[in-house]
């Protein structure tokens, strides 16, 4: 420690006063309604509560309960982690791979490329998803037509319930992929020129530098990656909700999904709210567990 | 010559994703220029016939789109603007301020942002109910006015302001107030440019919350209205892509002429830890 003169920028007394206001909304509406929430997540809160909160009643684990002998919430829960461990990897992958390509030195128009591939990630969800929607029609869509010269027979994505999680997760690829690209091309970057050198030197082909150079190195960025996709996709919501509606046979319903028509539907919020907290848990969970793993890889 | 055969596969490669990345929104694009059921037909068209823009003059007759435009457009720049107010005063003093508990709260904050945006919406609900803010448009904006990672942003960034400068400007006698709104604000212009952008396009995008927010029809946001259309309109797919084209086109526009600046804010959230 050297010695800092006691006020070097301002006085703390400025400083609470600058952060207050983003405080204070955070505080309120953010810090407030977790605790909240999980307060209602042991009540019957529902409709006549929104009314007046003299009819809420406390019901300890009723609720939690409730939801873990739901068949529609492990429903729920099976499709969420469907997409989450499919449709994760593969995003991941995907991003990757492209990463790689884009930053390969034999790639022309880097920036170019990489401003299209960015673009699906801007769009707004909910009009991406009617699109895909379209392009998902057996009949008429896109996606039929194309599959159709490689001799496929036309598939009914969106109507059939072992294809429509499948077609869930290629549009959300599809719409998530640039913005991983993006972190992996500036991981990319970071890697040293002379650590490929050495590797060459060694003998190393192409292959051989991947695993030893570019995996090692690309750890940190790629723990990253993977903890803010399962965040994100455990959060499943606006494309099933477009597209299928949950269905069919609610082989689409996601978690949070669920804890919309449950919560702002049917008006059980209680019932919703711990809906809401056993997804929160499980982000936790594997959180937890990612960042685990990349502490004791590294030790 | 050897290294022409992999070149050539590795460009055609990245052309043939950028081909299939494009391919929905390029016939998104086409097919709101249809004939009404040309984007039916099959095979499918690629391009229309005979273009034509009566789908887009449809739109505010038949999907009330001007509206829905408005009130994205409204909800959109005011919580850019509140967002910016908020968050790069906290980000400043984050940064360049010295205070008990800043590293334990900034810390803190942090690690909130696992927390899924879904917990809470359940009891905002309710208490924006009771502040009366159901079905407006401050309502919608609540959750944006402050966000853990708009103050992130302004902090990584305004911790590059050299401190002898701040000194400086104490030394001629400004007031605090007046650093922040003289020095610190116009340094940190690109950064606050990235959290406009950020904020102004996931405002527009944002689908849950209006949803849950605005129960009244008139005052839906463009992609809540889109979806409700969307089960009413299921036949009118060329009117549907029009809508969609019309939503999408300001984000886009936004990120092809700021693309630099949005970029930043990916890199800064991309090497936090």
């Amino acid at each position: 420690m050297t010695l800092r003169p006691r006020y070097r920028s301002g006085s703390p007394a400025v400083a609470y006063l600058f952060i207050a206001p983003a405080l204070v909304a955070i505080g309120i509406f953010f810090v407030v309604p977790i605790v909240a929430a999980f307060m209602m997540s042991f009540t019957d809160f529902d409709i006549y509560a929104l009314g007046s909160l003299t009819f809420v009643r406390f019901v300890a684990l009723e609720n939690y309960l409730r939801a873990l002998d739901a068949p529609l919430f492990w429903q729920a829960i099976r499709n969420t982690f469907y997409f989450v461990l499919v449709g994760g990897p593969l995003s991941v992958a995907v991003s990757l791979g492209i990463a790689l390509m884009v930053n390969s030195r034999l790639a022309r128009f880097k920036s170019f490329f990489r401003t299209i591939y960015f673009l699906p990630v801007v769009t707004s969800l909910v009009a991406v998803a009617i699109v895909w929607r379209y392009v998902y029609h057996p009949r008429a869509g896109l996606l039929n037509y194309v599959l159709s010269f490689f001799g496929v027979s036309p598939v009914d994505w969106l109507g059939n319930p072992d294809m429509a999680m499948p077609a869930i997760i290629l549009l959300a690829v599809w719409k998530n992929f640039g913005y991983n690209m993006l972190i992996f091309i500036a991981g990319l970057q970071n890697i040293q020129d002379d650590l490929y050198d050495a590797a060459r030197i060694d003998g190393a082909g192409v292959w051989k530098q991947f695993l030893n150079v570019t995996v090692p190195m690309l750890a940190p960025t790629t723990v990253f990656i993977v903890v803010i996709t399962v965040i994100g996709y455990f959060q499943l919501f606006a494309e099933p909700y477009v597209m299928t509606q949950g269905g069919p046979l609610n082989s689409t319903l996601s978690l949070v999904m669920l804890m919309y028509e449950q919560g702002f539907r049917w008006w059980s919020m209680g019932y919703a709210a711990s809906i809401a907290f056993l997804l929160f848990l499980i982000i936790l969970v594997f959180t937890a567990i990612q960042i685990f793993l990349r502490r004791r890889a590294l030790v | 010559m050897r290294r022409r055969i992999p070149a050539i596969v590795l460009n055609a490669g990245l052309i043939l994703i950028a081909v299939v990345t494009l391919a929905p929104v390029l016939w998104m694009i086409s097919a709101s220029f249809m004939a009404p059921g040309e984007a039916g037909t099959f095979p499918p068209r690629l391009v229309p016939a005979h273009p034509t823009l009566e789908h887009y003059l449809l739109l505010p007759e038949r999907m009330h789109l001007i509206r829905y435009f408005i009130n994205s457009a409204v909800i959109a720049c005011f919580a850019t603007l509140l967002s910016l107010f908020f968050n790069s005063m906290a980000g400043y003093a984050f940064a360049k301020f010295r205070f008990k508990g800043r590293d334990v709260l900034f810390r803190f904050l942090l690690s909130a942002m696992v927390i899924p945006a879904q917990v809470t919406m359940l009891p905002l609900f309710f208490m924006l109910k009771k502040m009366g803010l159901i079905n407006t448009y401050l309502g919608v904006m609540i959750p944006s006015l402050a966000s853990i990672f708009g103050i992130f942003l302004v902090r990584q960034f305004a911790q590059s302001i050299p401190d002898s400068l701040l000194e400086a400007a104490r030394m001629d006698g400004a007031s605090d107030f007046k650093i922040y709104r003289l020095v610190v604000l116009p340094l940190c212009k690109p950064i606050l440019l990235t959290l406009a952008l950020f904020t102004f396009m996931g405002t527009w995008n944002d689908f849950m919350w209006p949803l849950i927010v605005m129960t009244d029809n008139s005052n839906y946001t463009l992609p809540v209205a889109l979806a409700n259309l969307a089960g009413e309109h299921v036949q009118d797919t060329e009117l549907m892509m029009a809508g969609s084209v019309v939503t999408v086109l300001p984000v886009v526009i936004l990120f092809l002429a700021f693309q630099k600046h949005y970029v930043r804010g990916i890199m800064v959230g991309g090497v936090k830890e």
